[in-house]
């Protein structure tokens, strides 16, 4: 397939610095060469392209928002605008970074002590060492506070007791960042790979995110050293808080998957002849193509507003519920009309158009799902809680 | 060692141009610009022969407008520790001009190698290297697809007709890389960050007589649309009696 081409109707590129499309382009360039060509083959085999950790290790993709410890240090913005284009490779790709930064290093930067941060941020921001993130249970997704995952003071080690479900990376990571109540109160430990106790199953048979690691985490009288407790995670925002970082590049991601179908739906839509001319010619084919366009623009304006708020330390948790909640909505509205556009073509994994999609029924439920933020944004306009 | 890359920003070869109203030029309104692609080879060469050598100086110049400034930022992300822009206003140069605009900026910095791309995409004259090594009164080695230095030696080779052929001087001297000479790096984001507070400075460029005047610049003709034809019997006719080509 020809180079992608990034909708921009509203020349919101202006509204970047030079630095911030410099590090946009530059990922989209390595995405173009080092992602595009074997994407297909691990969805197709369910595979995550782990040889390109030290890649993106090296890039200073991971924790690039974080400052010190060998993280690059980068805007809101610029970290958005490389999910963006993680995104448009494939929301796996863009789901392992957003969990190594924003799930796992970022709780270890902002609760950890300095010999934890020592310990291992270098290695992650490289790439050599791997995080998952703990907090969902089977049983507990949208109301994580209800989590049955216990740890118990043992004098010299925390027991842990419990497991943890729909984890990325969980059976590749060499660490995971567990959400566990001490006596009722919500805390975050960290757990190293080969304690005993601790195993982790891998999730199969999944239609979503097939490029991506999915697990269980189990504990089992699993024994942590007292250090290993991060001391600046007390109660549920704890977590939430990592959430929070996530999400805000879940609002930029999706763009970009938005952004890859409509490139391949207009390019289609262009060169495709039916009753003897292209079917952009159709009306009813450039109504979609417009919806696509117009909604994509909204969501970049989003993104890049949610970006600068974040900047100017304006932030608050329900404009990330609004734009994660809208941004998902949108491209996966826009796959589906993507897909519509490809005709059956839009079917085989020729096009990337329902592989996208697919994802995104992910993406719209992890991290809050759609109706999870609609009741985040509901409580900030109403000052009413509709769950407690 | 003092190494000078020689960079230029050129319309993206998929760029859709079209000419400028004075007819001489291209219209840059709607055109994706770049650095030159030949011209990162020089640069990651630079960068390799730096951290061969594990000292080394580079600086990177180019001859241009204020918007120039984008590209010289890509090369000081790459690894380069200086930028300097020869301000002309962005107008067009002859690769003789060029040369010479170049030469006399050299004479006012310490350099012993000069790399450049081996030409230019947008105007694609191939002039500039060895004007530049003519002037400069230096060892001059184009298309060059292998380099080494040996302290102060270099050996490159350089792809010819049905072989290769191997070539070596001491310094100082101008080469002009090919493709198949390495593989550019990306920036990395830490390296963007970094070329923040590498010093960019904007030099005049030293105002000379143009070597040539562009008359006009016009885009090929239009191709004419294609035929399908009813039939072999009707598409030998139209061969043998319209194109004829048979």
């Amino acid at each position: 397939m020809s180079q992608f081409k990034a909708a921009d109707f509203y020349q919101i590129d202006d509204l970047f610095t030079e630095e911030e499309r410099m590090i946009r382009d530059t990922i989209r360039d390595w995405v173009d060469d080092k992602f595009m060509p074997i994407i297909e083959e691990h969805n197709r085999s369910a595979t995550f392209p782990r040889h390109l950790v030290p890649q993106l290790g090296e890039l200073g993709v991971l924790g690039a928002s974080l400052h010190g410890h060998g993280c690059a240090g980068l805007s809101p913005v610029a970290y958005g605008l490389i999910l963006q284009e993680l995104e448009r490779g494939d929301s796996g790709l863009r789901s392992f970074v957003s969990v190594q930064g924003s799930l796992c290093m970022f709780p270890i930067h902002a609760y950890g002590t300095e010999e934890q941060k020592q310990k291992w941020l270098p290695g992650m921001a490289a790439g050599k060492l791997i995080g998952c993130f703990g907090l969902t249970e089977a049983d507990f997704g949208s109301n994580p506070s209800g989590m049955l995952t216990r740890m118990e003071d043992k004098g010299d080690h925390y027991l842990l007791n419990g497991s943890k479900y729909w984890i990325t990376n969980g059976c590749i990571a060499d660490l995971a960042i567990v959400a566990a109540k001490e006596d009722g109160e919500v805390k975050m430990i960290v757990v190293e790979k080969g304690t005993p106790g601790y195993s982790t199953n891998t999730i199969k048979n999944k239609f979503s995110l097939r490029a991506s690691v999915t697990s269980e985490l189990i504990f089992q009288d699993c024994k942590v050293p007292k250090r290993n407790v991060l001391p600046g995670a007390i109660g549920i925002k704890g977590p939430l808080s990592c959430l929070n970082q996530a999400r805000f590049g879940i609002a930029f991601g999706t763009v970009g998957s938005a952004m890859a179908v409509y490139d391949e739906a207009l390019r289609y839509s262009q060169n495709r002849i039916m009753f003897d001319r292209p079917i952009a010619r159709f009306q009813l084919v450039q109504n979609k193509l417009v919806w696509m366009v117009n909604e994509i623009t909204k969501g970049q304006l989003l993104a890049w507003r949610l970006g600068r708020l974040k900047e100017m330390g304006k932030l608050h948790h329900s404009h990330v519920s609004l734009a994660k909640r809208n941004n998902c909505w949108m491209a996966l509205e826009c796959c589906r009309l993507a897909r519509d556009v490809l005709g059956a073509n839009g079917i085989t994994d020729e096009y990337q158009t329902m592989r996208h999609m697919c994802n995104l029924e992910s993406v719209i439920t992890y991290e809050g799902t759609h109706d999870i933020h609609a009741l985040i944004v509901g409580r900030e306009i109403t000052g009413e809680s509709a769950v407690t | 060692m003092e190494i000078i890359v020689c960079v230029k920003r050129v319309p993206a070869t998929d760029s859709k141009v079209k000419i400028a109203a004075d007819g001489r030029g291209l219209d840059p309104a709607g055109v994706e610009f770049l650095m030159n692609p030949y011209d990162e080879y020089a640069m990651e060469q630079a960068i390799q022969l730096r951290e061969k050598a594990g000292a080394g100086t580079i600086t990177v110049v180019s001859l241009g407008g204020a918007d120039a400034q984008k590209e010289l930022r890509q090369c000081l992300a790459m690894g380069a520790d200086k930028a300097v822009l020869l301000d002309d206003g962005g107008k067009p140069n002859d690769g003789c001009s060029t040369a010479r605009i170049v030469a006399a900026w050299l004479k006012t910095v310490p350099h012993e190698l000069v790399l450049c791309g081996r030409q230019a995409v947008d105007n694609d004259e191939g002039q500039f290297p060895s004007r530049l090594a003519t002037l400069l009164g230096f060892a001059c080695a184009t298309e060059v697809v292998a380099l080494t230095l040996d302290g102060k030696v270099f050996r490159a080779e350089r792809d010819i007709e049905g072989g290769r052929e191997v070539v070596a001087c001491p310094l100082p001297a101008v080469i002009s890389c090919n493709k198949g000479l390495n593989e550019p790096r990306s920036p990395s984001l830490k390296g963007i960050m970094a070329a923040k507070k590498k010093p960019l400075d904007t030099v005049a460029a030293t105002a000379v007589e143009p070597a040539l005047e562009f008359v006009s610049l016009m885009l090929p003709p239009e191709k004419p649309p294609g035929r399908i034809v009813g039939s072999v019997q009707e598409l030998v006719a139209a061969l043998r009696n319209e194109a004829k080509v048979i």
